[in-house]
C-alpha cells in the first residue's frame, strides 16, 4: 500500500508537466486555429497559399516527426537558437493542434448559412462586426463537438514527449516499471488519463449544454 | 394616391445583371415614388430576387445606374463608388427574406436591437425600449425573449420585419415574405405588412400572393425573363394586361 502510494505520487509529479502541456497548448493553438481560420476564410490569396501549406504539412505529418524536427532540427536550421525540451514539446504541440483547429474552425464558418451574412450586411452591420457579433458565436456552438474530441486527444498526445525525455506521468511511471519490475505504475498512469479525460469531457458536456438553450 | 407629386426614392434605369454566362436582368427601369408600393411579380427565375438583391448592393449589377434618394450606389459616370458610401446610402433600405434570416443565437428581442446598438449605436436602454415597440408592433411582445427556434414561422418572419423596421429605413423591400410559411401562417404577416401600408411605408414587395398584392399595391411590376413586361395599376395589370404572356401567368395563379 505504502508502496502504491509512493508510485502514485511520483506518477503524479509528472501529471503536472502534463497538464502544464495540455493547458498551454490548447491556450495558444485555440487562437492560432481562430487566426488560421479567418486568414483561410478571407479574400487574400497570399493568406490562403500560405495556411494551405501549413495545415497540410502539419496535418499530414506524424506529430512524433514534428517533435522531433523541433527539438533537433531548429536549432540546426537557426543558429544559436536553442529551446529546452519543454519549449520544444510544448511549441511542436500548439503549431500542431492549431493547424487542427484551424481546420475545425474553418469548417464552422463555412457551415453558417449565406442568409446570416446578407442579413447582417442588409442591417448595415461592417465584417468585423458580423463576424464577431453573428458568424463566430454561432461557430463556437458547432466546433464544441469537435474541439471536444481534439481536447481528449491532446491528453493522450501529451505521453509523446517521453521521446524527449521529458519527465511526464509516462516516463515517470515506465521508469518505476523497469525499476521494480511491476507493471501496476502502468495501471496508475492509464487511470490518471482516464481521470482527466473524465473532467475535459465534463467540461465540453457543461458548455455545451449552456449552447443548447437555441436550435 | 394620396399624394399629388411625390419625391422619387429610387430610381432605376437601364439595370443589367448577368451571372456568368446568364443574363439574368436585361435592362431594367423602374422608379419608387415616397409613400408608394409597389409589387413585383413574374414567374420563377425571371430575376424578381435579383432586382431586390441589387437595390440593396448585395448583387452587383455591372450596367446601368442606381439612385437611392437621389444619390447613386451604381452610376456609370461614377465607377467607383466606395463601399462605405454605399453602404450609408443603402441605410435608407431595409429587407426582409423568404427565409427570416434571424440570428438563431439571439432572443427575438436581441436580434432586433442588434443592428440599433453595433450601427447606430444607440444606447442600450433606448434600443431595448424602441425594440419592445417594435415588438409590440408586429403583435410579439409576449415573444421578447423567445428564441427563433422556439417561435412559428409566422412569428419568425414579424420579428424580421420588426428588425428590418428597428434601423427606421425609409423604403422596405421584401423577398417573397410569406413563400416559405405554413398556409394558415400568411395571414399574420401579410396582416403587418398591411400595417406598414397605412403608415405610408415605402414597400417594394416580390410575392406570389396575387390578391394581396392587389389589393395592397399602387402599381404592380411584371417581370419575365430578365425584362419589366409591364407595369401598372392593379386594376389595369390583373383585369387587362397588355400582353398575352401576363394573361396566362395570371390564370395558372388564381
Ligand atoms: N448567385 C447566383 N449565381 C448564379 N445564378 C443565379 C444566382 N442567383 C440567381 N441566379 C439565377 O438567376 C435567375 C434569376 O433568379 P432570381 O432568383 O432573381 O429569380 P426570381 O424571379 O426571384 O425567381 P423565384 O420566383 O423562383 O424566386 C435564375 O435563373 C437563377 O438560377
Ligand atoms: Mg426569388
Amino acid at each position: 500500500m505504502e508502496y502504491l502510494l509512493q508510485s502514485t505520487g511520483y506518477i503524479l509529479q509528472g501529471g503536472s508537466v502534463t497538464i502544464r502541456l495540455f493547458f498551454l497548448t490548447l491556450l495558444c493553438s485555440l487562437p492560432l486555429g481562430f487566426l488560421g481560420a479567418m486568414a483561410k476564410t478571407s479574400k487574400s490569396r497570399a493568406l490562403h497559399i500560405l495556411m494551405e501549406s501549413y495545415t497540410s504539412i502539419v496535418r499530414g505529418t506524424p506529430l512524433l516527426l514534428q517533435i522531433f524536427f523541433v527539438y533537433y532540427g531548429l536549432p540546426l536550421l537557426i543558429p544559436g537558437l536553442r529551446l529546452d525540451r519543454f519549449t520544444a514539446a510544448a511549441l511542436t504541440f500548439i503549431l500542431n493542434y492549431g493547424a487542427y483547429f484551424t481546420e475545425i474552425f474553418r469548417g464552422g464558418i463555412q457551415s453558417i448559412e449565406r442568409g446570416q451574412y446578407e442579413a447582417s450586411k442588409v442591417l448595415g452591420m461592417s465584417y468585423t462586426q458580423t463576424m464577431v457579433r453573428i458568424i463566430l458565436p454561432q461557430t463556437i456552438k458547432r466546433v464544441l463537438p469537435p474541439v471536444a474530441n481534439e481536447s481528449i486527444t491532446l491528453v493522450k498526445d501529451t505521453a509523446l514527449v517521453v521521446v524527449l525525455g521529458i519527465g511526464d506521468i509516462l516516463r515517470n511511471s515506465k521508469e518505476i516499471v523497469a525499476r521494480d519490475f511491476t507493471i501496476s505504475p502502468f495501471i496508475i498512469a492509464a487511470i490518471i488519463y482516464l481521470g482527466m479525460n473524465y473532467l475535459v469531457v465534463l467540461f465540453f458536456k457543461r458548455l455545451e449544454e449552456r449552447y443548447a438553450v437555441y436550435e | 394616391m394620396q399624394y399629388m407629386s411625390r419625391s422619387t426614392v429610387i430610381e432605376v434605369k437601364g439595370l443589367h445583371k448577368a451571372f456568368g454566362k446568364l443574363e439574368v436582368l436585361k435592362g431594367i427601369d423602374l422608379t419608387v415614388s415616397k409613400g408608394e408600393v409597389i409589387s413585383i411579380i413574374g414567374p420563377s427565375g425571371s430575376g424578381k430576387s435579383t432586382l431586390l438583391r441589387c437595390l440593396i448592393h448585395l448583387e452587383k449589377a455591372e450596367r446601368g445606374s442606381i439612385l437611392i434618394e437621389g444619390r447613386p450606389i451604381l452610376d456609370p459616370d461614377h465607377p467607383h463608388i466606395s463601399e462605405s458610401e454605399i453602404r450609408t446610402r443603402c441605410k435608407k433600405l431595409g429587407m426582409v427574406f423568404q427565409n427570416f434570416n434571424l440570428y438563431p443565437h439571439k432572443s427575438a428581442l436581441e436580434n432586433v436591437i442588434e443592428a440599433p446598438l453595433v450601427v447606430a449605436k444607440k444606447p442600450r436602454q433606448e434600443a431595448i425600449r424602441a425594440g419592445e415597440q417594435q415588438l409590440e408592433k408586429v403583435g410579439l411582445s409576449d415573444k421578447r425573449d423567445t428564441y427563433p427556434c422556439h417561435l412559428s414561422g409566422g412569428q419568425k418572419q414579424r420579428v424580421a420585419i420588426a428588425r428590418a423596421l428597428a434601423m427606421e429605413p425609409d423604403i422596405l423591400l421584401f423577398d417573397e415574405p410569406t413563400s416559405a410559411l405554413d398556409p394558415e401562417l400568411i395571414g399574420e404577416v401579410l396582416a403587418v405588412i398591411k400595417d406598414l401600408v397605412k403608415e405610408h411605408m415605402t414597400m417594394v414587395i416580390v410575392t406570389h400572393e396575387m390578391s394581396f398584392a392587389r389589393e395592397v399595391s399602387d402599381k404592380i411590376v411584371f417581370m419575365d425573363d430578365g425584362v419589366i413586361l409591364e407595369s401598372a395599376s392593379p386594376e389595369k395589370l390583373f383585369n387587362d394586361p397588355d400582353h398575352p404572356r401576363i394573361r396566362s401567368f395570371l390564370q395558372k395563379m388564381l
